[in-house]
């Protein structure tokens, strides 16, 4: 469904990516890990459009998107939840909401709802004013607003307490189960392997390994750097 | 006397009103002063004399003169909106990710060519607008309006809400509030920022058509310089009121006609322009987001 071929990305002349090779096929959950300042979010960045991969190509569906504009890629059926989820924050949650579905003619506000009942009943307050667990719900329902065939989630986890962590995990699993196929970047390796049907490893722009979630899971070098054991 | 004065800086005020909206809208979205906007206003004074000295040879005024004063209206504020379109494109949108003095110093350059050009091929004294209204009015007591004021300010306050529905009610309007907020974002939900940038100028430029097309019906005098004090202004009234938000542009702007023409009345008229910056500068000390602060920054 997603190929990235040799993807180089820079930030002037800081070359973030180093070549990167993913691929995510139709209906899986696969997961993207590595420490701080791997790339992880550039990776994500690129695919979306936001930033223009130097060399190397991305394609979607058969189609070549690589250079494409951000909007088009929302267009085509991928969809962002970004690092720090950037709620808008002087927008009300239905109007976050609304905007998910900006590429879309019809507003359909029932199924985010459903998934998150919270944001019904608070939907005419300011997205800033949300908690962090609540912004992050509202971030994955703003991004399923324009019924993406792919979700990419950046560190959706990060600051949360465990048990808004784990309600998060088990709703990605919802998400994907409904057929949204899923990119997720993780620091929490553990809980995201579990959830996936493949791995990545990313270590300073370059993928150093790659396999099934369960193998990852047992790998004695990535026990050692990534799952503290 | 001064109720008097009151509906003169009430009519004044709401043409600054209608041209800081424009400063308030580019900055709130792109953080840039748009310098050149002042011309704008200027451009749209100019074109209605062109346009109207045109109705007028081929007979239409004598005609029909409300439909000519509407043609004027509606070709002038599609004249400036390409104007206002084209100057972005060709002079900030380059310029999009370079330091912000950048585009500050396009905008200063293009003021200054708009102002040349229209000196250039209008000539450097002022030009007569046909005072079609003339002093017709309504007396009430001691205090006299004319229609032209009424329409002014009626014109004003109904742009300014129909602007306000806009930015809060529709699809349009809301993608210009998530560009502001957060454009990477904005993105990122499929909103296409250069097509939400673009409607910004259009409308910007649109809103200084009229209110310079008004200002040259109330003074019946235009000429090339008359952008720039016009422009600093209304930036002020923009400021005043907290640069970013419809509300402050609005109250910005009546607020400083009111202070000038009261100002100029009760204590000198020769210092008029001064006491726009004095306000500016009280106000700036006491509370620096402007009247309507911070809070509202970037609601466009
Ligand atoms: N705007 C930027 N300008 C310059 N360099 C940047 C910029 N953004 C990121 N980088 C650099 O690119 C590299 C990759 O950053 P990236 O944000 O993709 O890492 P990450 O894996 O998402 O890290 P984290 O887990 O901390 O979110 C880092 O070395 C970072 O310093
Ligand atoms: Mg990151």
């Amino acid at each position: 469904m997603l190929k990235l071929n040799g993807i180089h990305t820079f930030y002037g002349p800081i070359e973030a990516l180093r070549g990167i090779n993913i691929e995510v096929k139709q209906g899986e959950i696969v997961s993207l890990i590595g420490n701080n300042g791997a790339g992880k979010s550039t990776t994500l960045m690129t695919i979306s459009g936001i930033l223009k991969p130097q060399a190397g190509d991305i394609v979607f569906e058969g189609e070549g998107i690589g250079g494409m504009p951000p909007h088009r890629i929302v267009e085509m059926g991928i969809s962002q939840v970004p690092e720090g989820r950037r709620i808008f924050p002087r927008l009300t949650i239905k109007e976050n909401l609304e905007m998910g579905a900006y590429t879309k003619f019809k507003v359909q506000l029932d199924k985010i709802f459903e998934l998150f009942p919270v944001l019904k009943e608070r939907q005419k307050q300011l997205g800033g004013t949300l908690s962090g667990g609540e912004q992050q719900m509202l971030a994955i329902g703003r991004a399923l607003m324009s019924n993406p065939k792919l979700l990419l989630l950046d560190e959706p986890s990060l600051g949360l307490a465990p048990i808004i962590v784990s309600k998060i995990f088990r709703t990605i699993k919802d998400i994907n189960r409904e057929g949204v196929t899923v990119l997720l970047v993780e620091q929490n390796a553990r809980a995201a392997l579990k959830l996936s049907n493949k791995g990545y490893v990313l270590e300073t722009g370059k993928i150093v390994l790659e396999g099934k979630g369960e193998y990852l899971l047992i790998n004695e070098q990535l026990k050692k750097a990534y799952l503290g054991e | 006397m001064f109720l008097q004065q009151l509906i003169n800086g009430l009519t004044l005020g709401s043409v600054y009103a209608l041209i800081a909206l424009g400063y308030s809208m580019v900055y709130g979205i792109l953080e840039l002063i748009n310098f050149a906007h002042g011309e704008i206003y200027m451009l749209g004074a100019y074109l209605g004399i062109i346009f109207l000295a045109f109705f007028t040879a081929v007979g239409l005024t004598a005609h029909n003169l409300p439909l000519a004063l509407m043609l004027t209206f509606v070709l002038s504020i599609i004249f400036c909106s390409s104007y206002g379109f084209t100057i972005e494109k060709i002079a900030y949108k380059p310029l999009r990710n370079a330091p912000r003095l950048s585009p500050l110093i396009s905008a200063i350059g293009v003021s200054i060519f708009l102002q040349n050009y229209v000196m250039l091929t209008q000539g450097a004294t002022d030009k007569v607008f046909p005072a079609f209204f003339g002093v017709a009015g309504f007396q009430f007591m001691s205090v006299r309006m004319t229609y032209l004021q009424l329409f002014i300010i009626l014109s004003s306050a109904v742009l300014t809400i129909a602007l306000r529905l806009f930015v809060r009610k529709t699809r349009m309007g809301k993608a210009m509030r998530a560009v502001a907020q957060d454009k990477t974002m904005a993105s990122l939900v499929g909103i296409n920022i250069d097509t939400i940038i673009s409607l910004t100028f259009i409308i910007g430029s649109g809103l200084a058509a009229v209110a310079g097309l008004m200002v040259a019906m109330y003074y019946g005098l235009v000429n090339y310089s008359i952008g720039y004090v016009a422009g600093i202004k209304a930036f002020t009234a923009a400021v005043l009121g907290g640069i970013g938000s419809i509300r402050g542009a609005m109250f910005g702007g009546l607020l400083l006609g009111l202070v000038e023409s009261l100002g100029g009345s009760y204590i000198s008229g020769e210092y008029k322009d001064a006491y726009a910056f004095v306000i500016l500068i009280i106000i700036l000390l006491v509370k620096p987001g402007g009247l309507f602060g911070k809070a509202d920054l970037e609601k466009v």
